[in-house]
């Protein structure tokens, strides 16, 4: 028989919630890779060209918006890679949290069944989208190669990039999703707010057309602008972000992620009465 | 011949202490964050309590199997949630030595595009298992669910009998330390209540301790020597089972 007297559980005393779901993360890392597995190799599974679509569906992006707006934004060099890297951090934001409120809703059902960290499912969506998101980035090289764009050494830095843009998406999600739980039409409202946000990130269009007077809403109050910003220089542009441009971006991250793992946290127990 | 004087020991594993589960209702169905902040706006925002459970008191010794009977809603699947941690109770103590393991619905989490090898491991991890756990547990589960030849090929593929083949073998080769089972001794042929009783039995002399919520009055009192009786969100009667079965009868009769 196994040993597990030392495992006792106590409703009267219980630690922080936020640590101890920390803790539940580490003691179930096992859990959280079978569900990235899973959701990988069911999408790679469904399809003829499996894993491909992850990396088509921003370049079909790319290819419709890069016709549309050449003329407009031809100053910019290499304009569909300029798209691409914006658009690829984009998406890996809007999925991953969009993922992260339908993944409560299915796991909703086991969590009213077993006990499991209930951070569980948004921390495998945020794997999941870093795996596509390592897919979608080496799309992103092969266009740049197919423009004859340099590739800057300065590439190392991505996985920086990448760690704060996850952090940052995680904290939004758990953020949402708590939400979404006590009232279903957040999720709808928050699938609009995702389109205007993103026509009012530089993404498609370059930063040096936003008119003066935008410039204090477009780029300083919007998050995903610094996090855009310190995503696409490393790759695209071939330089690395700027202290100050740093230094805002994983403060935002960081206060996002610690804001969402508390609020989710707190409000958890909560959730299998409204399940 | 009492129940108390056959127990050995009396060594609890679960002991709960006032446990009370409330439900806030509102008064009318909410369910948009917009209605909400109106009914806010106007002061408008009532709630009704409701009680699933009240001012529960109980002990549960290890290598038990314990039953719980009572009518629809008398609150017996939330007391099993509080048990395996699912619901935090709004009021009172919960105490639990070891792990719990609720029998889940057979191939909860299961997968239809992965294989069934795929499945044993995602639903292993999802019961708290680490994935060397399930290695070593690999080849009893292929073993008992007599899939051997199907294991590698996606789940979709399975007849239903094979997926709950599947999902049986996969989420009894454990022996947790405490077993909780809701109900599923009557989903499934008689074929398979016999091969579940005896894995319980199995289980118990284990050290396992299981908690048995059923309609089968007979499963109960074939497998349990106490029982509680629910009704209401409390407890009416806790003692021998068959004495407990007794009431419950006398008292359905007269209703």
């Amino acid at each position: 028989m196994k040993t597990t007297e030392n495992s006792i559980y106590d409703s009267a005393k219980r630690g922080p919630v936020a640590l101890e779901e920390l803790r539940g993360i580490y003691q179930y890392r096992d859990l959280i890779f079978q569900l990235v597995r899973r959701d990988i190799v069911a999408r790679y599974k469904r399809s003829v060209l499996g894993i491909a679509w992850t990396m088509l569906q921003p370049l079909g992006m790319m290819v419709i918006l890069s016709l549309v707006f050449s003329n407009l934004f031809a100053s910019v060099k290499g304009y569909p890679a300029y798209i691409l890297s914006g658009l690829i951090a984009w998406t890996f934001f809007s999925q991953t949290t969009s993922a992260m409120i339908s993944q409560i809703v299915w796991g909703g059902a086991l969590l009213k069944q077993i006990y499991l960290p209930r951070t569980s499912f948004s921390v495998s969506a945020i794997g999941t989208g870093i795996v596509n998101l390592g897919f979608s980035l080496l799309t992103l090289i092969l266009i740049m190669l197919i423009f004859g764009l340099p590739i800057s050494w300065t590439i190392i830095f991505m996985p920086v990039s990448m760690l704060l843009l996850a952090a940052f998406a995680l904290g939004v999600g758990l953020i949402i999703s708590t939400m979404a739980i006590y009232f279903p039409d957040v999720a709808e409202m928050y699938a609009v707010v995702l389109v205007a946000w993103m026509y009012l990130t530089p993404i498609i269009y370059p930063e040096s057309l936003v008119p003066e007077a935008y410039k204090f809403w477009i780029f300083n109050c919007n998050p995903m602008y610094y996090l855009v910003k310190v995503f696409r220089m490393p790759v695209f542009e071939g330089s690395l972000p700027d202290a100050q441009t740093m230094l805002i971006a994983s403060g935002i991250a960081i206060f996002t992620l610690v804001f969402g793992w508390f609020f989710y946290s707190n409000k958890a127990d909560e959730f299998a009465y409204h399940l | 011949m009492t129940i108390a004087d056959n127990t050995p020991q009396t060594d609890p594993v679960i002991r709960l202490s006032d446990v009370s589960v409330r439900y806030r209702l509102p008064g009318e169905r909410i369910h948009t964050l917009k209605e909400y902040v109106i009914r806010i706006l106007q002061n408008k925002l009532q709630f009704k309590d409701f009680y699933a459970l009240k001012n529960i008191n109980l002990e549960i010794n290890k290598g038990e199997i314990f039953g719980i009977i009572g009518r629809n809603g008398a609150g017996k699947s939330t007391l099993l949630k509080v048990i395996s941690r699912v619901l935090i109770p709004t009021g009172g103590r919960v105490w639990i030595k070891g792990t719990v393991s609720p029998l889940l619905e057979l191939g909860a989490g299961f997968h239809p595009e992965l294989t069934g090898r795929e499945n044993v491991f995602l639903n292993g991890t999802i019961l708290g298992h680490p994935r060397r756990e399930i290695e070593d547990h690999l080849e009893e589960i292929i073993e008992f669910s007599e899939l051997r030849d199907f294991i590698d090929v996606p789940l979709r593929t399975y007849s239903s009998g094979m997926h709950a083949r599947l999902g049986f073998a996969s989420s009894t080769s454990w022996e947790p330390d405490i077993l909780i089972l809701d109900e599923v001794l009557s989903v499934g042929d008689e074929a398979f209540r016999k091969k579940c009783e005896a894995r319980m039995r199995g289980f118990r002399s284990g050290g396992t301790t299981s908690i048995l919520v059923s309609h089968t009055m007979d499963s109960i009192l074939s497998l349990c020597k106490r029982a509680a009786w629910l009704d209401h969100g409390t407890i009416r009667m806790v003692g021998p089972s068959d004495e407990v079965i007794a009431a419950y009868r006398q008292a359905q009769a007269g209703a």
